[in-house]
């Protein structure tokens, strides 16, 4: 290979770097309490400075006039350093003479406790800090909780500026005594509780002269009496699927082991679906192929039969399936500004698997102090709370008590994370395997390939008037035209046929648009580029039918302003309603709800009918690409 | 598993979450010895392909044996490579200190990339070990139309669950190599043999730790002529990596303005 060599295996012995194993711990506690200058002392008394970070600190702090500040490195950002506040989680590393450490510092201030998470979560062991002068604080035992809720069981107490309170053995003990009752009632055994002087280097990594008192450990023989968590290959399988893909003749399932192991020729099968199909390869590049892959491995297979997969299934083995029903009872951690209230809609996203999700109940909000659970009706920013919600898919869940990675997922709204949650418990559905349905003997895959493009749903919505229909019918014989299979369901054609039971409320509009997504889904799958132009108003039942057809719809908002729809007033259905002959009309008095996040944007107002369809089939092409062509059009 | 595998195994899952959620996406090659094991571990992710363009921002000043590297090894791995230049540092913002000015030509000829070809994904091969600032990173970091990053109000990123969804204009930077040292990746490089520039092998005395434009990237004190004697080195030093490179060190700010303003 490119003319040098390597002697690797004598090069890394003689410069001791044989210390392979990487230990991410977190340092956690209230706002102020010293968590900053806690990893500072760290760094500096096992010697981890780079040369000149002293006096590049040292600088810093003097330009801001006061004394030496340990926090200012790894509070790196200006606005950190001049309020001297912690904002972001930060990492940072070190080595011992055991092993390599990260340290992952989280923020205090409860106002970012979506970074604290974000670091936490990372971390196998956690270091909880106290001030020695103020005591345990509300986010002391909040942050005591997340370790529990994010699943550490591995922490140490210090209790910081002792030197503070003149290192009084009976206030520290009085300290102790009140934390560990804490941790006890959330089954976390402190392995440590250090009385520390983070700014003088007191029982950080040299025992103190100061406390006679003290024989325990210090922070750095508690951290290193911490142990690596064991990887998770006797459990049962689970590989969430990423992706499949066709870069050469080899069709390849991709995704991560989160737990278990899998061997070449296992008969898998793909929940929550109950395909089945046998491994036939573990492939690789620039390294041997295995016969067996386990917990932690990025990996890609081969199967014997071209079955549908997509992103979302869960490879299992089927006598160790996971759960699979409708219901489930989780327990959360709130981030979102907007609060959380029964009858909400999100996603609970778990490993790749996105489910739509509707909150049924909200059992109980934990009350940080008293570890309590109470009563509320809504869960608000920062809360941590028990809730039941419904999905309208089979979900494939194991709970968090078991299995910890597969157990547990995120909140999303809007496609952004707004939570945290663990599986507590999940409702099997009585599944009639039946009624799965057969198996298309012709692969999506296949018929892709002879139509030349995938199957997708465009969804038009917008007022009457705003273009649509002409749009969708345009479009339809553009697509036609170039060869592909294109039909536009529209919503008055549909009135007249599939869903001519229905009136114009909102439960009616409701179950309108839930058919007309299970059509459009069908025609989609048939290969179909579906065209639906409907007026659809409101956000719930647009998201629905996102729900319904997956990853291949596009919401597709054709915009106009009520005024010039009205002056459209193609069908002479404006005039109406400002006459009252038709009731609940969008836009006059029915409201009309304008996406907020669709793919696709088109003002028609005072734009060409040719230049919106121009924008409209822009977005198409590339939208109904099969992969291949998809990626050779990024480039 | 070893420490290296986990690494691996890490990026590899990162690099098909971030192909598989965000379209089109391009993949930044500064030609340096970490943009090399980042495309190093896409072929891992991808099986031997690169399914996605790699983009070279140049700035016209890099040294004569990057562009030699680039050149062939485009062609040995079968790269779609584009190739864009930066904008003349005149058209910078003046109150950047002169090194950091320089530097920020990146910064625009990036965005005038992303202009053109709209990508909604950027991989960039930043580690946390590098700069503070860098340390504070998300894996899946959002950027807002002009580039910027709001690093006030990060989004939430946990249990490897990440943003990928963005409104029009936006991109996401992705940083697969957020976890690993400096060490660790020469590690790497030895244990997968992965052809690197030969500046950072010492010559008379001198080599090149951390390679940037000519002018404002100086080379190192060293006689660690092979990547063993480099990893022998990387494991005693107590100098960081950047210490050659002049735009982190000319003020207390410079470079989180720069990495505010979009810069890698």
């Amino acid at each position: 290979m490119d003319g040098t060599a390597f002697a690797l295996q004598s090069a890394s012995n003689a410069a001791g770097v044989a210390l392979t194993e990487r230990f991410p711990f977190a340092i956690v506690g209230h706002v102020d309490h010293g968590k900053s200058s806690l990893i500072g002392r760290l760094l500096h008394d096992t010697n981890s400075l780079p040369e000149g970070k002293f006096a590049e600190l040292k600088a810093a702090s003097d330009k801001r006039g006061g004394q030496f500040e340990w926090s200012f490195l790894l509070d790196a950002l200006q606005a950190e350093r001049d309020q001297g506040i912690t904002i972001d989680t930060t990492q940072i590393f070190f080595q011992t003479a055991k092993r390599r450490y990260v340290i992952i510092d989280a923020p205090g201030h409860k106002e970012f406790l979506k970074n604290a998470i974000s670091g936490v979560a990372q971390a196998q062991a956690a270091i909880l800090v106290i001030d020695a002068a103020e005591g345990v604080r509300e986010q002391t035992r909040r942050h005591a909780l997340i370790l529990q809720l994010l699943g550490l069981r591995q922490i140490a107490v210090a209790v910081n500026k002792v030197d503070l309170i003149g290192f009084d053995q009976a206030r520290f003990d009085a300290i102790a005594r009140e934390i560990t009752s804490y941790l006890a009632q959330l089954k976390l055994t402190p392995s440590a509780i250090v009385p520390v002087s983070a700014r003088h280097g007191d029982n950080i990594v040299t025992p103190s002269d100061k406390m006679s008192w003290y024989q325990g450990s210090t922070v750095l023989a508690a951290l290193d009496g911490f142990t690596s968590a064991p990887v998770a290959t006797d459990q049962p399988l689970r590989l969430p699927i990423q992706d499949v893909f066709k870069f050469d003749e080899r069709r390849l399932v991709v995704g991560r082991i989160e737990s278990g192991s899998l061997r070449i020729g296992d008969r898998l099968e793909f929940a929550p679906s109950f395909k089945q199909a046998k491994i036939a390869s573990i492939e690789t590049w620039n390294a041997p192929t295995p016969l067996t892959a386990g917990a932690g491995q990025s990996v890609a297979i081969t199967l014997d039969d071209e079955l549908f997969i997509e992103r979302g299934h869960v490879a299992v083995h089927s006598d160790r399936r996971p759960i699979l029903g409708h219901r489930a009872n989780l327990r959360i951690f709130w981030l979102d500004a907007q609060s959380l209230k029964v009858g909400d809609r999100l996603k609970l996203k778990v490993a790749t698997a996105k489910y739509p999700i509707e909150i049924e109940q909200i059992s109980a909000v934990i009350d940080v102090e008293k570890l309590q659970p109470t009563q509320a009706s809504e869960i608000g920013r920062n809360a941590i709370a028990e809730i039941t919600v419904r999905s309208r898919a089979l979900m494939a869940l194991d709970l968090a008590a078991d299995m910890q990675r597969t157990g547990r997922g995120v909140l999303l709204r809007h496609g952004e994370i707004v939570g945290g949650a663990l599986v507590l418990s999940a409702e099997a559905s009585d599944v009639d395997k039946r009624l799965i349905g057969p198996d298309h003997l012709v692969t999506r895959d296949a018929r892709e390939a002879v139509n030349g493009h995938r199957g997708a749903v465009l969804w038009l919505t917008g007022l009457s008037g705003s273009g649509k229909s002409t749009l969708a019918m345009g479009l339809e014989r553009l697509l036609f035209q170039r060869g592909r299979q294109a039909f536009v369901l529209d919503g008055d054609l549909l009135r007249q046929g599939v869903t001519s039971d229905l009136g114009f409320s909102p439960k009616d509009r409701a179950e309108n648009i839930r058919r007309s997504a299970e059509v459009a889904k069908l025609l989609a799958d048939a290969g179909q580029v579906v065209i639906v132009s409907l007026i659809s108003p409101y956000a719930q039942d647009r998201d629905r039918a996102r729900g319904i057809i997956g990853e291949r719809f596009h919401e597709i908002h054709i915009k106009a302003d009520l005024a010039t729809c009205e002056s459209r007033d193609p069908k002479g259905l404006y005039k109406a309603a400002r006459s009252g002959a038709i009731k609940n009309f969008t836009g006059i008095d029915a409201p009309y709800e304008a996406p907020e996040r669709p793919e696709l944007v088109i003002d028609t107002t005072g734009q060409p009918l040719e230049r919106s369809l121009a924008a409209l089939a822009a977005y198409a092409e590339p939208a109904i690409a099969l992969q291949a062509v998809k990626d050779a059009w990024a480039i | 598993m070893s420490d290296l595998d986990a690494l691996e195994n890490q990026s590899i899952y990162i690099l098909r979450e971030a192909y598989s959620r965000l379209k089109p996406i391009a993949m930044l090659w500064s030609l340096g010895k970490d943009s090399n094991v980042m495309l190093w571990l896409a072929r891992k992710a991808f099986l031997g392909h690169v399914p996605f363009p790699v983009v070279h921002v140049d700035t016209g000043k890099k040294f004569p044996e990057m562009y030699e590297f680039r050149d062939r090894f485009s062609k040995t791995w079968n790269l779609n490579l584009i190739v864009r230049d930066c904008p003349p540092v005149e058209e910078i913002d003046p109150s950047l200190p002169p090194a950091a000015r320089s530097a920020a030509r990146k910064t625009i000829g990036l965005k005038n990339v992303l202009e053109e070809f709209k990508f909604k994904g950027i991989i960039a091969g930043i580690r946390r070990d590098e700069q503070a600032t860098r340390a504070k990173e998300r894996v899946f970091s959002p950027r807002a139309e002009s580039g910027a990053w709001n690093f006030r109000d990060q989004p939430p990123e946990f249990w490897d669950h990440f943003k990928s969804d963005l409104p029009e204009g936006a991109h996401i930077r992705i940083h697969p190599l957020l976890s690993w040292t400096e060490l660790d990746i020469w590690r790497y490089i030895a244990r997968e043999q992965i052809p690197i520039v030969d500046l950072y092998y010492a010559r008379g005395g001198k080599r090149y730790r951390s390679l940037g434009d000519q002018d404002i990237t100086s080379p190192i004190e060293s006689n660690a002529a092979s990547i063993s004697e480099i990893i022998v080195e990387l494991s005693q030093t107590k100098t960081s990596e950047r210490a050659g490179r002049a735009m982190d060190h000319e003020r207390e700010d410079a470079f989180e303005r720069l990495r505010a303003q979009g810069y890698m």
